[in-house]
This record gives C-alpha cells, structure tokens and sequence, in this order.
C-alpha cells in the first residue's frame, strides 16, 4: 500500500552472524541438557528447519562429543488450514509433501523440534502432533534460529537464536547455503 | 441418454472436484497423487498408523455393486486419514437406475458428506451423481466404462517395482470389451508415457480400439516382448449365461491363459482382482515370485489416501 513498491529486502543476518548464532544455540542446548545430552534428538521441520537441525548436530559433536540423531519431519498432513475451500485463502501454499523420517526410537528421549521462523506457533502446534504419532519422548523442546513474535497460540522457544520484532506485512525469509544460494536472513516489507 | 449423464449443473458447487474418469488426469496430476500416495507409505510403518488430516469430515462409500479390495481399501483410507466413514452396501435387487438412484444420493446428500465414493453397474452412475450431492464424487467402477483409483493403483505398483513407466511395454491380456480397469488403464498408461498392446481372441478386444495409440494382438505369444502382462479377469458369469464371446472357459485357457511357459524372466504379471485361478491364471503364476498381486493391494490403500486428500485438500482447480 504506501509501502514503496520494490523496497529492496533488509538484511538482518549474514551467513557470520547465522554461524555464530548457531554455535551459540548449540551451546545453549548443551548447557540445559547437562547429563542427559545423550538422550537428546533433534527433529527438524521441513524445509529450513532439516537443514537447520543437521547444522546444529555437526556442532553438537564438535562442542559436546556427542552423536546426536536427526529427524525430518513433514508436518502438511497435521496443518489446521487445511481443506479451506471457496473465500478463505490458506497461511501457505499446496506445498510438496516431502517424506519424514523418523528412524530411530523417541521414547524416553529429549526431542529439540527446531525450525528456522517461529511465527503464529500453528506450524509447532502441528509438529508437536506429528512427534506423538512416532513415539512418547520425554520431553519436547523447541529451538528456531529466528521469533519474529505475532504468536496465536500459547507456544515458545526454548532456544532462540535472534529475536526479530516484525510487523505483519512483513516476511522475514531465512537462506540456507543447503537449500539456497547463500546464508542469510532477510526482511522483506509490503504485500506480494 | 449421453446427454442425460454429461456435464453436471444443478447442485454442483463452484470448486468442487472429482474423480470421474482416468481420461481426465493429466500428467502432472498423476505425478502428484502418486507422490501423495509415496509419502503415504511411512504412516504404515509409525506407531500411529493414522494422520489428523481429514478430522470432521464424512467419507461416504455406496457400492451398488459387490467389491472386496475397493470399498475396504477407501474406507480404511478414509480411517487413516481421520475421516469418519459411512459405508453402503446394495445387493442390487432392489435397487434400479434412473429414480432410485437419485433419490438415494439426495437422501444421503443430507448428511452432508466431503466425499462420495459410489459403484454402479450403469455406465455414467458417477457422473450423474455429482447432479445430487454437493460433496466431491468418486468413481469406485461404472459398468464397463470407468475405473480411475484402479489405474492409479496399477501405474503405482509397476513404478515401484520397474522404477518408471515412461516406455514400459504393458501388455492387457483377456476380456477387454467388457473390462472398466482396462478403459481406464490404457488412458492413463498412455498418458504417462507407456505402450499398451491389448492381447485377447477377437471377440473381446473392441473394434477399432487401436485409434486411441494401442497395439492389439490375437497371439499370446506376443506378450514375450511386455514388461508387464496384466491380466483380466475372465467374466466366468457372462459365460455361463451363455453369450458366445468364446466357445468355452477351456478353450480360453488353452489359447489365452497366461502360464509360466508363456512368461519369460524378468517380467512381472499383475491382475485386479478377482482372480479365476486356472482360467486367466495359472496357480503357479499367481503365486510366483513375478505376481504383483499383492503390491496391488497394498498400493490401493496409499493411492486412495492420496485421492481423498487430494480432494479435499489438494490445488484448487485441478483433477
């Protein structure tokens, strides 16, 4: 609207700063699982969320020594917009449904969901469901590289890596080298 | 009588979708619902073996006609997708086209269902019924003419156990003039890319049926060349009821039955159920190592998953 029409995307993180932001995550988590660290899974929320998760596991054997399992979990099926059919427009796109995977057993463990952007907390909603379907961990933890707050439900993150006060015109839109060209986190104003 | 059964009008809501007829899946719809029915597959293996996805929402299956593999395998679809399911069953007898049938589905219509999943023996029963429901229709087998979550099923197993189906020789063997899984199998299979060669006596391949892109062949010895041999069932009560299609079930089974000494290695033989054992058949190939019969069945469940989610929840505007 009186947004200027092409207002080129902020950039709020570079790739230095998002691998700072995850070592410092890393640790964070190793500091509140102490002793129990062996127990730990870490289950990321695709797409961002898998790429986020294998990061955060690569650091976790490097400051930790420990082998921390991952799992990738598509939580289309458990989304609350679904089958919105005629006015309402859904949150999100028909997207791809990739296959998760959960091999390995989540009874008794400490399961990490982590994810790039907590935003409404409807997507960790979902993603809490889905871990239940696959067994009774422990505990359930949630760590995301960005909040950028707006929540409508009674969910927050354990870990945080940046906190991102944002209005709700804007996106925020985390690349990952993995998935995209390179590592940022970019703030895009106005509607598209 | 074409004209009383074609494009829906009255009660059709904007948006709603069905599933009518292979003819009308593209190619890219296919992909999708078969990558669905994919991601589909893990469920089975979690220990939940159901998904939220269709919490609320009223799958209703009326079979006029008897089934075994269809009507279980889309109420257990319907289950593992959270749905709750109305199942019908009619013996037939007292139920007749025309009135009747449209005065059941308005009846039922008033439960207010997503979905319908509806068998009839008349040809275009499906397409009258989305005239008088507002819920998505699915076509579970219109006489002899449609039978599109079979297909699916079939170009679902012979991707997972030949990894394609683009260029894959399929080879339909048996009583295609009266055969909806044959109709709606070479539609799809020639849209996805594969050739078909229709193997029978003369008597039961339709005329004229090579102008849709098929071969046909009269010799059974032509199947050597398949990657897949799919027979049909042969439709022993027709026989019986004396129709001179063949001169005997012998006869047929000594000029068409598929046998292990008609087969070569490396292909794989499919059949949609029900089979003759010893008519189209042989035992010793249905229960072989090259028998796809049960990926059959297993697949049916993930693609009918795939169907009713994708009804309901997939892109606005496709299938």
């Amino acid at each position: 609207m009186s947004t200027p029409a092409s207002a080129a995307p902020t950039v709020l993180l570079d790739a230095e700063q998002i691998g700072r932001t995850l070592r410092r995550m890393a640790h964070e988590i190793v500091e509140r699982e102490g002793e129990s660290i062996d127990r730990l899974a870490l289950v990321g929320i695709y797409t961002r969320g898998v790429t986020l998760a294998r990061r955060l596991a690569t650091l976790l054997a490097e400051i930790a020594g420990v082998e921390v399992p991952v799992g990738a979990l598509d939580i289309t099926f458990y989304r609350d917009d679904m089958g919105l059919r005629g006015g309402e427009t859904r949150a999100h796109p028909q997207p791809v449904v990739k296959a998760s995977s959960l091999d390995f057993p989540l009874d008794g463990a400490t399961v990490v969901i982590v994810d790039d952007v907590l935003y409404t907390g409807r997507t960790v909603r979902a993603a809490i469901e889905a871990v239940f379907d696959y067994g009774r961990p422990a505990r359930v933890r949630l760590a995301v590289l960005c909040d950028r707050g707006h929540r409508e439900l009674p969910i927050r993150a354990d870990v945080v890596g940046k906190n991102l006060p944002t209005s709700r015109a804007e996106r925020v839109r985390v690349h990952l080298g993995e998935d995209d060209a390179a590592d940022e986190v970019v703030l895009e104003t106005g509607a598209r | 009588m074409t004209a009383v059964l074609t494009e829906p009008a009255a009660v059709r809501v904007a948006g709603t979708r069905h599933l009518l007829s292979s003819e009308d899946l593209d190619r890219p719809t296919v992909e999708r619902l078969l990558e669905l029915a994919a991601s589909f597959e893990a469920v089975a293996e979690r220990e939940v073996k159901k998904l939220p996805t269709l919490r609320g929402r009223t799958v209703l299956s009326v079979f006029f006609e008897a089934s075994t593999r269809t009507s279980s395998s889309f109420e257990l679809a319907a289950k593992r997708l959270s749905a709750d399911t109305i199942s019908l069953k009619s013996s037939g007898s007292s139920v007749e086209k025309g009135e009747t049938l449209k005065d059941t589905l308005l009846t039922l219509d008033a439960y207010g269902p997503d979905v319908v999943v509806i068998r009839h023996a008349q040809v275009g029963a499906a397409a009258l019924a989305t005239r008088y429901t507002r819920a998505a229709v699915v076509n579970a087998g219109d006489g002899a003419h449609q039978h599109p979550t079979q297909s699916l099923l079939d170009l679902y197993t012979m991707r997972a156990s030949l990894g394609r189906v683009e260029g894959v020789h399929v080879a339909i063997v048996g009583d295609v003039l009266h055969s909806r899984v044959a109709r709606s199998n070479i539609a799809l299979l020639l849209a996805c890319g594969a050739h078909v060669t229709l193997v029978g006596p003369p008597s039961l391949i339709p005329r004229g049926i090579e102008a849709t892109g098929v071969s046909v062949s009269y010799d059974i010895s032509d199947i050597a060349t398949a990657d897949v041999v799919y027979v049909l069932r042969m439709q022993r009560e027709r026989m019986l009821a004396g129709e001179a299609y063949v001169p005997s079930l012998r006869e047929y089974t000594l000029r068409y039955g598929v046998t292990s000494a008609r087969l070569r290695p490396g292909q794989v033989v499919m059949h949609p159920g029900p089979m003759n054992r010893g008519v189209e058949i042989t035992d010793e190939v249905a229960d072989s190592a090259a028998s796809l019969v049960t990926h059959q069945v297993r697949a049916g469940l993930v693609v009918r998953m795939a169907v009713l989610y994708d009804l309901l929840a997939g892109p606005e505007g496709a299938a």
